[in-house]
């Protein structure tokens, strides 16, 4: 059969050549691509692959505990659920949103505004869209499981404080970080991630936060879980032991209730904080959290400022407790002589000025001792006067004012002791003599926080041994500061500070029975007379601030106590009082402790005798026998 | 004059590595599907197979030259076929491509493909000189036209797509000229605008995701993340058989059909793929050589038509697992799943063994 169409001249054969050429080379084009993902960049997508399969749910740490000096808890945790989001279908979630809005009864915009904050994570990372789920929340999710495969629940452990503000300024609190800890934390911190914001638990966070844990799991590609892979724990937190007691802790902030000012008891020998209250304070549990916006700006912006640590914070003046410090200065510097006395009539003029005494009756002629004992501010005038600014200035940073005590807590204010050279730097002015006269007093320009003082007093009747406050028990070594001061001059001070309670002085009030209470009172204006009579008198702002510093026993002591009442016009009613509780409370049960180890002790010998019988055996017995016994 | 075609002139090369290409397919099928409820698919296509060397067989038995001659004919069956589908076609998966026959919804595109080789082929062969005037490429044009703008009207572009390098490379080897040529490609570009003004919104998504595919990793750009990322994954020596997690865990989308290269990729690895794409290499160029010992200019052209659908079904299936080009739903010949795929390709291989046991009847 034959074909019209039939055509048998062929082809030029380059033509079906150049088809050849072209299949070879589009094969090894192919081949090249398949190179560059399986050789060249096959563990990059090997680890997509992985991020595809496996989902990391994270195991959170609980966060370590705060224990008082005897053990007993301050901070601890609770277990709580948190609502975890899993991102890795974004369009998934984005139908979602108004359906888990509803059943977590929260608002879309609050979602949207979540998730674009996490935007930058990894889409396999899930977020905690809600901290504190809810029964109804668990219920929703539980119930949702089948076709909300986006939530999961989040064991996690939530910080307890003590209510009430108990202990707040001390323990601080913690809340989710901040993006600028997470850079600065150099992979340590992922966003999320709770830890200290304040106080100890940012002091010692990296200590008490511990290691997360990642529970891993593998999935496929609708999400179910086909397989498990092993599991990495967390690591919980260190538990920290603080040199708080709880028992004077509780006397010091029940001292504070209602008050605003600080109260904090230091044992001079080992500078273990015992005490620290600050008032008004927070909850801490309710940054435990997240804290709301709302909340955050009334405390904010709170006049008492509940925020602010007044023990290391409030940098106010001293008033006469800055006398103690001119005492010291005056009989170390041997520029006065020490049987100096000043006649004291009420007033007295310096360069032209008038200077009143605080007792407008006067003291008549007054010795040191009689100074410091009824606080007599025309004596101490004229020892600053003869002293001048430079020469207090000395001493007083010595004796460690205007400058931190180190204590391990952040923001820590340094207070200011001003001198020539000060005034000279930030204000560029002379230093008018007549500023020396009210510093003398403890006025002026002069600012100290309550810890300072504390410190201050307490080395000063140890002799000149500054140990460093500190809240962490058994810290050793601790680091100390010595300035030498003569035990002529510690003597005479200390006993000046002794007659200030025992000796009809100016807190003869606080005199406690069978204790060697000793220390200094302080008011001190806020505000200068002239700028109070503007003011409009009597406001609570404008009152003084009442002080007092009170220590026991004399030489050596064993504990010290600085109380600040902001407004509390007289440091022997209003601040005298709350260091007595806090020193009676020590010495009442040191007492208390001091018979029951007794008890103890005799118990301890009683329950053991195999260990006496092993002490008392004669020598010469088979070796072996002995042993055995040794070992219970 | 004419002798009987025999038995032992089929080419069995090309068949051994036919053969080899189907057997990595069902491997990789059964290795895709065996767990899940899609199991028993490999058992399937073994079935698919088997009739598509029945098929061939019979294919090969009637003269080309007797098929060519009903050219005319099958274009109009063809052509009504598309018709009666966008009238009476069944809608799967959001497209009219299926017409039931013999019991299973038949792909009439398919054989469609099959019907304009054999068009175009005759037509080709009617050129009495090395060159192609431009009457002759505007009718070739003209016959590819009608039915390519009717699968358009289903609409599935990829099968659209595969009729233009059928009509290029018949174009090239019937010796079209470069000023013609020039125009073409000018006319094509032109055109470009104008046809993404008529693509239906998925596939213009599935351009614009082809073009930047990171800005979308879950959406439409999620399949080809997703092969490349079992591709890579892969390595060289591969994970195993069933033990790439792309491919069991079902991250790669439609594993055991379109996009079963990137699960053979992670199984087998890059070696594994060599093997493959070799195979591939080898079987376009055998059937060039076909070609070149066809007997007319009839034979080689149906051959050749042959190797330009076969070969463009290759190139863009395996450049759309590793990302080079956008998703288009061309299946791999002869690996992935299908029963019109793998029945086109084998009634494809008919034609071509037509030509190979005639190439020496005169």
């Amino acid at each position: 059969m034959a074909y019209w169409f039939k055509n048998e001249s062929k082809l030029p054969q380059t033509r079906l050549a150049i088809v050849s050429y072209a299949i070879v080379g589009i094969t090894a084009l192919l081949l090249l691509g398949f190179w560059k993902l399986q050789v060249i960049d096959s563990e990059h997508y090997a680890q997509l692959a992985d991020r595809n399969r496996i989902r990391a749910i994270p195991l959170i740490a609980p966060r370590g505990k705060m224990l008082d000096r005897e053990g007993r808890v301050l901070v601890d945790n609770y277990p709580s659920f948190s609502v975890l989001l899993l991102r890795d279908d974004p369009q998934a979630v984005d139908r979602a949103l108004p359906q888990l809005a509803d059943g977590l009864s929260m608002t879309v915009e609050d979602l949207q505004q979540q998730l674009e904050a996490a935007k930058t994570l990894p889409k396999f990372q899930p977020i905690v869209i809600k901290p504190e789920a809810t029964q109804a929340d668990i219920a929703f999710i539980e119930s949702h499981r089948a076709d909300l495969p986006l939530l999961e629940m989040l064991m996690v452990h939530r910080r307890r404080y003590l209510p009430d503000g108990f202990l707040a300024h001390v323990s601080g609190y913690v809340g989710e970080v901040s993006a600028l800890q997470v850079d600065a934390s150099s992979g340590h911190l992922r966003p999320g991630d709770i830890a200290g914001k304040t106080g100890l638990e940012k002091q010692y966070n990296e200590l008490l936060m511990g290691t997360d844990g990642l529970r891993r799991v593998l999935v496929n590609s609708v999400g179910k879980e086909v397989g498990r892979l092993e599991q990495k724990e967390a690591i919980p937190g260190k538990p920290i032991q603080l040199s708080i007691d709880y028992d004077l802790q509780v006397v010091a902030e029940q001292a504070l209730a209602g008050r605003k000012g600080s109260v904090v008891a230091l044992d001079p020998r080992t500078g273990e904080v015992l005490a620290m209250s600050s008032r008004p304070a927070p909850d801490p549990n309710q940054f435990a959290i997240r804290v709301s916006r709302e909340e955050w700006k009334r405390l904010n912006e709170d006049p008492d400022r509940p925020l602010l640590n007044r023990t290391i914070q409030a940098q106010l003046a001293p008033g006469s407790v800055f006398k103690i410090v001119m005492a010291t200065a005056m009989l170390e510097s041997k520029a006065i002589p020490e049987n100096f006395s000043v006649f004291c009539s009420g007033a007295t003029d310096f360069y032209g000025r008038q200077f009143h005494c605080w007792d407008k009756r006067g003291h008549g002629t007054v010795s040191l001792h009689q100074a410091v004992v009824h606080s007599c501010d025309v004596f101490f005038y004229n020892v600053g006067k003869r002293l001048g600014i430079d020469r207090i200035a000395y001493y007083a940073v010595k004796l460690g004012l205007g400058r931190k005590t180190g204590i391990d807590l952040p923001s820590e204010e340094s207070g200011l002791m001003p001198s020539e050279e000060w005034k000279e730097r930030v204000f560029h002015q002379k230093w008018f003599p007549g500023e020396t006269i009210s510093v003398a007093i403890g006025q002026g320009a002069v600012v100290t926080t309550p810890l300072q003082l504390a410190r201050t007093i307490g080395g000063i009747a140890m002799g000149g041994v500054f140990k460093q406050p500190h809240l962490l028990a058994n810290m050793k070594p601790v680091p100390e500061e010595r300035f030498a001061i003569s035990d002529d001059t510690t003597e005479k001070v200390t006993q000046a500070m002794w007659g200030v309670v025992n000796e009809n002085g100016t807190a003869a009030a606080v005199k406690l029975e069978g204790v060697e209470l000793c220390g200094k009172t302080g008011s001190a204006q806020v505000i200068g007379s002239e700028g109070r009579k503007r003011a409009g008198g009597g406001k609570s702002e404008y009152k003084d601030n009442a002080w007092f510093v009170g220590y026991a026993p004399r030489r050596n002591p064993e504990i010290v106590v600085a109380v600040l009442v902001q407004g509390g016009e007289h440091g022997a009613s209003a601040a005298a009082p709350l260091a007595r509780d806090v020193i009676k409370a020590y010495y009442d049960k040191k007492s208390r402790r001091t018979q029951q180890q007794y008890t103890v002790e005799y118990k301890h010998y009683d329950m053991n005798p195999q260990a006496q019988v092993v002490m008392a055996q004669p020598a010469g017995r088979p070796q072996g026998a002995d042993e055995t016994k040794a070992a219970h | 004059m004419k002798e009987k075609p025999k038995t032992k002139d089929y080419d069995w090369w090309l068949l051994a590595i036919v053969f080899a290409i189907c057997g990595a397919g069902l491997m990789e099928i059964y290795s895709a599907t065996h767990s899940g409820h899609l199991a028993g698919m490999h058992v399937r296509q073994m079935w698919w197979i088997l009739l598509g060397v029945v098929c061939m067989l019979v294919v090969s038995r009637l003269d080309y030259h007797a098929i060519l001659d009903q050219a005319p004919i099958l274009y109009l069956a063809g052509v009504t076929a598309l018709v009666a589908v966008l009238v009476v076609g069944h809608t799967r998966f959001g497209a009219k491509r299926w017409l039931p026959i013999l019991g299973a919804f038949l792909q009439v595109s398919e054989l469609v493909k099959l019907i304009i080789i054999i068009v175009l082929a005759r037509f080709f062969s009617e050129v009495r000189t090395d060159r192609l005037s431009l009457g002759e490429l505007i009718k070739a044009g003209i016959l590819t036209a009608v039915p390519l703008g009717l699968i358009l009207l289903q609409p599935d572009l990829g099968t659209a797509m595969v009729l233009v390098p059928l009509a290029v490379v018949g174009a090239f080897l019937a010796g079209i000229q470069w000023k013609h040529a020039v125009v073409v490609i000018a006319l094509a570009a032109m055109m470009l605008p104008v046809g993404w003004h008529f693509l239906k919104p998925y596939q213009r998504e599935r351009v614009t995701t082809f073009l930047r595919p990171e800005e979308d990793p879950k959406g439409s750009g999620y399949q080809i993340l997703q092969s490349k990322i079992a591709v890579g994954a892969g390595g060289f020596w591969g994970k195993g058989l069933g033990r790439g997690s792309q491919n069991q865990g079902g991250f790669v989308p439609v594993r055991y059909s379109d996009f079963i290269l990137a699960a053979l990729a992670e199984e087998m690895g890059f070696a594994g793929v060599l093997v493959m794409l070799l195979l591939y290499m080898a079987l376009l160029l055998r059937l060039v050589q076909n070609a070149q010992r066809a007997n007319d200019r009839a034979g080689m052209f149906l051959v050749m038509g042959v190797v330009a659908v076969v070969g463009f079904h290759v190139l863009v299936n395996v450049a759309m697992v590793i990302g080079y080009m956008p998703v288009t739903g061309i299946p791999l010949p002869l690996m992935s799943y299908g029963g019109s795929a793998t029945l086109f390709v084998f009634l494809a291989l008919g034609l071509v063994m037509n030509v190979r046991i005639r190439r020496f009847v005169n």
